[in-house]
This record gives C-alpha cells, structure tokens and sequence, in this order.
C-alpha cells in the first residue's frame, strides 16, 4: 500500500528518498490539516477564558491528551504530562525527582546505548549530587549486557534508565527483563526512553512496569516541539513542579504558592494545544495502519536493505539482526567517511544521517567516529532501498578512482 | 535543483586531488617542540583536528596536524599545512580570508593561484553543511595565531 501520498512533502518530491526517520518523520496531511483547523477554529488559551471559544481550545486541548492516552496504554490521563518532546520529559524527571531524591553514595545506571538526552541528564545529576553513574555495558552484536546489567544493581541503585529502542543501532532493548531486574535487586525509579519506541512498536505504558516513559511527538508522525511524558500518580503527586508560571499553580500569596493538579503542576505557561491536537491525528493516523502492520512494513524493508548492504564488499554494519530491531540500519563503508557518503547519497536525493547520532558513548565503544545511519518509516517502499544501495555503490566508486 | 545538476556537483566536489590528500595527508603526526596546539571539533559530524604550530618570530615554522574526519576536512587541513609552512601571520591572513570567501561562495577564487592545490575544494560552495568541514583546520590556524599575538 502506498501511503507516500498521504505525506504532503514526500508527494511534492517524487525523487526524493527520506530515509532519516529515526531523526524525525514527516508529516502526513491530516495532521497538518488538523493544526490548521485548531487554529482555524478553536484559537484561544487553554484553561484561561470564560468565553466557549476557550471553552472549545481547553476541550480540544483534553481530548487530545484522551487520545494519546488510549493510544498509549494509559488508564488515567491525567498522568500524561505534555512536553516539548522526550528531552524535555527526561529533564523533568532528573530535575524535579532526581534533585530531590538522588544523593551522595546513591548510585544511577544507564546504558552505554543511551541517546544523550537520556545519558547527559542522569550524568550531571551524579555530578551535581556526588552519586555515581554507572553504566551498562553491550554485547559484541548490540544488545544490552544483561549479566553486566545486573551486577550494576543494588539498594544503591536510585535511577535506573534506558531505552525502548536505540536510536543509533535500532536494538529492541528487553523491557519486561530490565524492569524485572530492576525492580528484584532495587527500590529505584525506571525511566524509559520511549522516542523510538512509539513511533514504532505497540506501546501500552500500563503493562510496560516501568515508572516514567518519555516520547517526542515529531518522530511518529507528529509536529514537533510537542510530546510527553508519563509518570505513575503517586510519583507525580510527591515532585514539585519542573517550571514555573501559569496554568500550574492554584493560590499565589506573597511568599508562598500551592500547585495545580495533574497534569497542570507540570505544564506551566500556555500550552502547545495546536501541537497536541496535531500529535492526536498522528496517533490516530498510526492507528489507522496498526502498529504492529507498522512494524512489520519496517522490518520487511529493513531486513532486505539489510541483506543487500551486507553484500556489499567493504560495508560493515552494526547491531542487531533486523529481526531484532526497529526500522534502523547503521554501517560504515570502507574508508568513505559518513559524512562523505550522506553527501554523495543527498547527490541522489537519498536523506540519511551521518554523525553520531547524538549516542558519543556508544560511538566510543563501537569504536568508530561516526556511521550513517538509513531509517525506514510507513511511507518508504522498496524503491528507497533501491536508491539506497546504488548510492552506496555510487560512492564505492566516487573514492575508488584514488588507489586506497 | 535537478538531481541531475546535484550528481555533477557531487563529482565536482571530490576531486581526485581530495582523496589524495585524505588517504595521504601531507604533515600529519605529531609536532616536535610546537608552541601551540590547538583542538577543533565539528561535534555534528565527530570531526576532528589538532593542529600543531612552531613560531619562528611571527611565522609559522613548521606545521603538523593530527586527527580524523571526513575527506573534506582531512584534505583540508593537509592542504593548509603545506601552503601555510614558512609564511607570516600577514601573508597567512589574506590566503585565509580568500579561502573561506571561496568555501562559502563569496568569491570565485577557484582561478587563484596563491591558495595552491586548495583551489580543489571551490567545490565545497555548492554544499552549505560542508563549509564547516573545510574550515576547521582554518579555524584552529586562526586561535593559534591569535593565542600567539596574544
């Protein structure tokens, strides 16, 4: 099924190969439709007006958040706190929880697959409350060590945190596992990444066992500057807030205030309501396909770039076999830097990434500076792939014509 | 833009002098009894350089340059160290302005014979996420001048 003509930009571009989806998807029609109705018919400040059109803003605004959390897996929605995306999400938790609860001689684990969004946070945290981070280490083929995980874990252990899915290697990390783990050797909080793992797996935050998941809304199809994150009642209840201002207080005397309630205490100022109801079309579109026909397009092509790249004398690849992961290929070719190559492919209309993939941990330890990295989403077909491996050849030959 | 326009400034831009330089810098190592060495760092892409300089009075020395990173940046670091070696902070000064005006498109300086064999990287115009990649070994020249004249 051809779903490149639900996506206004992809449309537009016959020759274009967006294969940079890990790093954000495009948009389809019906939610750039749906922030312009909002806007169109329902702009006013949330919360704040006696007047319907408010009226109408708040209650589009609630019904998004409805909306995700059905898609989500979360009975009580109040517990779905809006944010600008999972960084944010992850900052509140390390600031409003971690301050206050994380000190000298406790002890906060990650992973070494971590995206610095959920590494730089709990690693700062350590430094600023004289704990000690540690982290997990990987398996040569880019799992997560879980015999390494577990000799990490102790009554020490405050933090726990990782990803659903690594954004830099694809990996499907074992949450059930981790979390059982978790919850046998410590009392701590789990924090889950979830920025690739709900634009790509069925998500039900209920049945996960973590405590707090983070996902950004602009990688599933969602505008961005919008996303969330989850948190169980009694937690959210005991954090103070993480900003301050309006919406998320209840009295303000002269030297003291009280909060609102969930989700309000955690979202002060005006609300991103239009890119909520835009992130509530995105989730609904997703439905739409089914997440698990989602994943199953995904690793269908995954599996094949996969294949026909590894034929490819001089490409090495990295991580998982696809079975085992989410729409990601990450490799490296000959001594052609990423950098080099994601120019030579933009040559051709092929959107990759080439860097770090903001993971420098785990670069280090795959040793290597950088790899390119393609990422497959709803609207790709084999055609990209095609394009994708005569690039790769292509920029075989550009550096052949000097001797190695 | 034509794809088929973009394909002919790919070919454009790695000339065969790029990947000489790339898989055969020129002055690369370490630096014996360097007065400055000076780290840059392209965090988007991991690139790397470090650059080491003598001073002979206000004159670069000798130079050497070690690190790694894409063909651009490499080549381009090989490249400057040989045309910069021997040369005064006001000779070095107007060859680093007509590079970076040529990387950015400012100036047609791709018939300028003063800036050598970097004259092959006038490709690098025609890709804006590149400049930076070219000018990094430029940029760790220029603070190691700057820390030099104090």
């Amino acid at each position: 099924m051809n779903r490149r003509a639900d996506f206004p930009l992809l449309a537009a571009n016959p020759d274009l190969h967006y294969l940079d989806s890990a790093a954000t998807s495009q948009k389809p029609a019906v939610v750039l439709d749906a922030l312009r109705e909002f806007y169109e018919t329902s702009n006013a400040n949330p919360h704040r007006g006696a007047y319907e059109l408010s009226v109408a803003a708040t209650d589009r605004y609630d019904a998004a958040r409805a909306t995700l959390a059905r898609f989500l897996g979360v009975a009580d929605a109040d517990c779905l706190i809006f944010t600008r995306g999972t960084t944010e999400a992850i900052n509140l938790v390390a600031s409003a929880w971690g301050w206050r609860n994380v000190g000298p001689g406790d002890e906060i684990v990650v992973t070494a697959l971590e995206h610095h969004a959920n590494f730089v946070p709990w690693q700062q945290l350590a430094i600023g409350r004289g704990a000690t981070l540690r982290i997990c280490e990987l398996t040569s083929d880019g799992h997560l060590d879980l015999d390494h995980f577990r000799t990490l874990l102790s009554s020490r252990t405050k933090v726990v945190a990782f990803a659903h899915v690594s954004n830099a290697l694809g990996t499907i990390n074992p949450v059930r596992e981790l979390v059982a783990l978790a919850r046998e050797l410590t009392g701590a909080v789990i924090v889950c990444d979830g920025a690739q793992g709900v634009p790509h797996l069925r998500v039900r935050y209920d049945e996960l066992g973590v405590d707090f998941y983070a996902f950004s809304g602009h990688k599933m199809c969602g505008p961005m500057a919008i996303g969330g994150l989850i948190g169980p009642r009694w937690l959210l209840e005991t954090m103070p807030p993480y900003q301050m201002g309006g919406d998320m207080i209840e009295f303000v005397h002269d030297q003291t205030t009280t909060w609102n309630v969930l989700p309000q205490k955690f979202e002060a100022g005006t609300p991103n309501a239009a890119g909520a109801v835009g992130l509530a079309a995105a989730a609904d579109y997703l439905d739409a396909i089914g997440m698990d026909e989602v994943l199953r397009h995904e690793r269908e092509l995954v599996s094949d770039a996969y294949a026909r790249l590894a034929a490819i004398d001089g490409v090495i690849l990295y991580g998982p076999p696809p079975s085992e992961r989410s729409g990601v290929v990450s490799f490296t070719l000959d001594d052609v830097h990423p950098h080099d190559l994601a120019t030579i492919l933009d040559g051709d209309g092929i959107c990759i990434r080439a860097g770090n993939h903001c993971a420098q941990p785990l670069m280090r330890r795959l040793d290597v500076s950088a790899t390119a990295r393609a990422s497959f989403y709803v609207y790709n077909d084999k055609s990209d792939t095609d394009a994708l491996i005569a690039g790769v050849l292509k920029a075989k030959e550009v550096f052949g014509h000097a001797a190695v | 833009m034509p794809l088929s326009d973009r394909s002919a400034q790919i070919s454009a831009l790695y000339q065969e002098m790029i990947l000489d330089h790339y898989r055969r810098p020129r002055n690369k190592g370490e630096l014996e009894g360097a007065d400055a060495s000076v780290a840059m760092k392209n965090p988007l892409c991991g690139d790397e350089i470090y650059l080491h300089v003598a001073f002979d009075g206000d004159a670069v020395r000798d130079l050497k340059f070690t690190g790694r990173g894409c063909s651009i940046s490499q080549a381009s670091a090989s490249m400057m160290t040989q045309l910069i070696k021997g040369k005064s902070a006001a000779e070095i000064e107007p060859l680093r302005d007509r590079f970076r005006d040529m990387v950015m498109g400012k100036a047609d300086a791709s018939e300028d014979a003063s800036l050598g064999s970097l004259r092959s990287l006038s490709g690098v115009a025609k890709f804006p996420a590149r400049v930076r990649c070219a000018l990094l070994a430029w940029n760790a020249l220029e603070t190691a001048l700057a820390e030099r004249s104090g």
